[in-house]
């Protein structure tokens, strides 16, 4: 492939340094703003990399934590019980093909009483959960959410990693990071400090104007305290922990087909790579007696 | 070179049969053998990744248009049915969502190279305004399937958009009603938009039609620009195929291993995290932006003022492209011989970016370094407002007053006689120095 | 008249080591061409939330005895008959050869409890919903174009091929089935 540069000197001498300090005006390393979200600690999850997957003993913990802290309060509505049973996700049993007979998940979902109707007298009822079953919400709708939250509503997990910057180091962040909020600052009430939150705390600042602090203020309190939840497996039980748990299941939650997208991706490169090595020498073939 | 006389001979009795009732074998058989310029480079392959990339967009949006559910309660979550759910459907929505990126870096080299060597130049306007034609649908078609998701940026993203486009005097507000639907983005716009949507790829498509028509009738292009006489024909011309289908072939599945390594490891780097939360009317994000490919347009946008003046030199610095066939003064085609106005191209390149990089900064922020100097009108001069400002001017400065002035002051470098030339190391074509002669007509 | 063109395809039995790349980089987009098209046929196949609801519980003391109730399974209706033992008999005592669709009564029900009849209430000639105890059989009949079936649901009288359609099912309990 030939690019058609000129031959002439002050092409040369003006474009190099041109693309040169244009290269370097844009690399040049951004200085960490005050009043900008502290930038989301990067902690090495299972599943970051292109050979990435996600740990099964991490999903469950994660799940637990879930459902047993975050769930009070956070709907994942787009995920079914089912979806726990799938390959890669924390239930999958790889005797079970049909995620659905999954005797794990069956047994998570009829821990809970779903809405439904009756099929005989169009009553409404309450029966017992199935694995094709969504995960129920803790609201009835986003009013209710509000109003039991102080007017935030809570937001829905499903695709929390995808939807914020940082996805599963910054929720781990988030959760872990609170801190006492640095004197000086005025507080809403309903409103807590964390150095991660996106947001800008100039204007309730009433310190050094310099050092305005990290981060803003989310509705959430800490969520997480040491000894909340229970595991079944020899990993810690803090807040550390938890908060990397609780990220790796959202991680997955968000995006399933992680390590099957991955997968099929190294697959896909290398055949893409010889079948151009073999186009390529097919084309060097097809040209080798035209001078051009 | 003009237009190639048909050598096909039907060889079987069913060809006969087609030839005298529907001679698409003929077509196909004479597109083959078109005679092609033999020093095509790398920079001309982008053309018929283009064709397969409006064939991947069409074939996967009309599959994931089975699985989607044009309706604000259903859209995200039927988005997130097909990646989770459906068979493979997490692949199609990547190699769709992925796929409209890779159009536009195809579509930017592709109009780059058309503009370096000379391609929009007699008596080849017509191939470049029917693709500036291709171009404008692109972005609306793009525009309007970025709503479709229907996340925080697809919603705040098409109120901005509508909003500016009802700011046009006299037509403006009724305009903006009939996208809208109702008084503000909807339902109503949702499911028009969709169907639009699906609608434009096709009308593109018909373009693209009379865009390689319009290029088979002038005839192609290449690097030393040069119309190829008749009697050079059988020296410097190859088949279409089998050189150039295998050499559009190479650079295509080099292109599909960018396009898989997007897909495939990261396929929401090109995209924004306000687009996975739901639309919410009354929570606008803390910064919206477009998609990175139409970055350039929006910085032109944010650069003027005023607001319906900001409108105007959006549209405009697309409508410029229209009219640039007339705005070169130049004779000779390709800017390998024209060295002062190739310095001008490098920096309309960088310039770009620039842009690009504009349009997704906050205005206020500074450029350099965090400090600020003085006010200049409504921004202070270290800020991206500033930048964007200095780079649209550029932007049209090139086309309006570079491009004219160049071609009529500079001395372009000999042009070679044919384009065996440079390469069997032949006779000096002429004196340096001289200007360039009117070529002649093939 | 124009350069030199190889045989770019390598068709024909001419092929020399020189063709040889070109069948194996034709190859290669044959084989880039079919693992294209599979993911594009198969999202057309039901997706993992239609599969979710294939499988649904039924309970059988809803059905009082004569009668049947109609339930709902993967859009389709499903008949649950409880069967009088005289429908039992008389579909047991029919011979194979009056038959269309030969097949005894006993492989149409679970043993032991063979007065329970499921069966899903398409008519297999063009899909038509039967009606329930009506026909000269005391089965079904489908007044769509008169098919009748006995009391095993197989197909007596008219038009339809073969017998109503036994789903899987199995019985979780003495009182209920899971169909699907």
């Amino acid at each position: 492939m030939t690019l058609s540069f000129g031959k002439t000197a002050p092409v040369k001498s003006i474009l190099i340094p041109l693309i040169a300090a244009a290269g370097l005006a844009l690399v040049a390393p951004a200085a960490q703003a005050a009043g900008e979200a502290k930038k989301p600690r990067d902690i090495a999850f299972s599943f970051e990399g292109p050979f990435g997957t996600f740990d099964q003993g991490q999903l469950q913990r994660g799940y637990k934590v879930y459902r047993e802290v975050c769930a009070a309060c956070h709907s994942m509505n787009l995920l079914s019980f089912r979806n726990l049973a799938e390959d890669g996700g924390p239930f999958w049993d790889p005797h079970v093909s049909n995620p659905n007979e999954n005797r794990f998940v069956r047994v998570l979902a009829a821990e809970f009483e779903i809405a439904d109707i009756d099929s005989e007298t169009g009553e409404p009822i309450r029966r017992p959960g199935t694995p094709a079953d969504a995960f129920p919400d803790p609201y009835p709708n986003a009013t209710a959410a509000a109003a039991g939250n102080g007017g935030a509503v809570p937001p829905d997990l499903s695709v929390m990693a995808k939807a914020r910057k940082g996805g599963a180091d910054y929720i781990y962040s988030l959760l872990s990071g609170y801190q006492p909020a640095p004197a000086g600052l005025r507080i809403a009430p309903g409103q807590h400090y964390n150095p991660y939150m996106p947001g800008d705390l100039t204007p309730f600042w009433e310190g050094d104007h310099d050092k305005v602090p990290y981060g803003g203020f989310i509705a959430m309190a800490q969520p997480l305290r040491d000894g909340q939840v229970t595991y079944d497996d020899d990993a810690p039980e803090t807040i550390d922990q938890y908060s990397r748990d609780v990220a790796a299941f959202i991680a997955w939650a968000s995006d399933p087909k992680a390590t099957e997208r991955k997968r099929t991706g190294i697959a896909v490169l290398a055949y893409l790579a010889i079948f151009a090595g073999l186009t390529y020498a097919s084309y060097r073939q097809i040209w080798r007696n035209v001078k051009h | 070179m003009s237009e190639h006389q048909s050598t096909y001979v039907p060889r079987t009795a069913f060809e006969r049969w087609m030839d005298t009732r529907l001679p698409i074998i003929r077509f196909g058989a004479d597109y083959m053998s078109l005679p092609t310029p033999k020093n095509l480079n790398y920079w001309y392959t982008f053309g018929a990744i283009l064709t397969i990339c409006l064939m991947v967009q069409i074939i996967t949006g009309v599959v994931l248009a089975m699985h989607y559910v044009p309706n604000t309660e259903m859209a995200f979550a039927s988005v997130e049915r097909i990646m989770r759910d459906v068979n493979g459907g997490w692949l199609i929505r990547y190699v769709h969502s992925n796929g409209a990126s890779m159009f536009f870096i195809a579509v930017y080299i592709h109009m780059l190279r058309g503009l370096y060597y000379g391609s929009y130049k007699a008596p080849r306007e017509m191939i470049w305004i029917v693709g500036c034609v291709i171009f404008f649908l692109l972005i609306a078609t793009a525009f309007l399937g970025y709503v479709l998701p229907w996340g925080q940026m697809s919603f705040h993203g098409a109120v901005v958009i509508t909003n500016l486009i009802g700011s046009i005097p006299v037509i403006g507000g009724s305009i903006l009603t009939w996208l809208q639907g109702g008084p503000a983005i909807d339902n109503a716009t949702l499911n028009r938009f969709f169907s639009l949507h699906y609608l434009l790829p096709f009308v593109i498509f018909g373009c693209v039609v009379l865009h390689v028509w319009a290029l088979h009738t002038a005839g192609q292009n290449n690097p030393v620009g040069i119309l190829i006489p008749k009697d050079r024909v059988a020296k410097d011309t190859v088949p279409f195929h089998p050189y150039y289908t295998v050499k559009d072939g190479f650079a295509l599945i080099l292109f599909l291993i960018m396009f898989a390594a997007f897909v495939f490891f990261m396929p929401n780097a090109l995209g924004h995290a306000d687009n996975s939360i739901p639309a919410n009317p009354l929570v606008t994000p803390a910064h919206i932006v477009p998609e990175w490919y139409l970055l350039p347009f929006y910085a032109i946008l944010r650069a003027v003022p005023d607001k319906f003046g900001g409108v105007v030199a959006m549209f405009g610095s697309i409508a410029v492209l229209f009219i640039l066939p007339w705005l070169d003064t130049s004779r000779v085609r390709s800017m390998r011989y024209r060295p002062t106005m190739r310095v001008f191209f490098y920096i309309f390149v960088v310039n770009a970016f620039v842009l690009g990089l504009c349009g997704a900064m906050l205005p206020d922020a500074p450029v350099i370094g965090e400090f600020k100097t003085f006010m200049l009108i409504d921004g202070d001069l270290n800020s991206y407002l500033w930048l964007g400002r200095l780079a649209t001017l550029y932007y049209f400065a090139f086309f309006l007053v570079i491009l004219p002035m160049v071609g009529l002051r500079e001395t372009p470098l000999p042009i070679p006689q044919s384009i065996s030339e440079p390469v069997l190391g032949g006779p000096a074509a002429m004196p340096a120095g001289a200007p360039a002669q009117p070529e002649t007509r093939g | 008249m124009t350069e030199s063109v190889v045989n770019s395809d390598g068709q024909g039995g001419d092929a020399t080591r020189r063709d040889f790349i070109h069948i194996a980089a034709g190859a290669a987009a044959a084989g880039a061409g079919v693992t294209i098209a599979w993911p594009l046929i198969n999202q057309m196949n039901p997706a993992a939330d239609t599969l979710a609801l294939s499988v649904i519980d039924f309970d059988l003391s809803k059905v009082q005895e004569g009668q049947q109730v109609v339930t709902k399974w993967q859009g389709k209706p499903v008949f649950v008959r409880y069967r009088t033992p005289a429908e039992i008999e008389a579909a047991r005592e029919t011979p194979m050869s009056a038959l269309k669709d030969p097949q005894a009564d006993a492989d149409r029900v679970k043993e032991g409890r063979e007065q329970y009849l499921v069966l899903v209430g398409s008519c297999t000639h063009l899909g038509c919903v039967p009606t329930f105890g009506t026909g000269d059989y005391g089965g079904w009949f489908c007044p769509c174009h008169g098919s009748h079936y006995d009391t095993s649901g197989r197909i007596r009288k008219g038009p339809a091929p073969t017998n109503l359609v036994v789903p899987n099912y199995e019985y979780v309990s003495d009182t209920a089935v899971r169909i699907g």
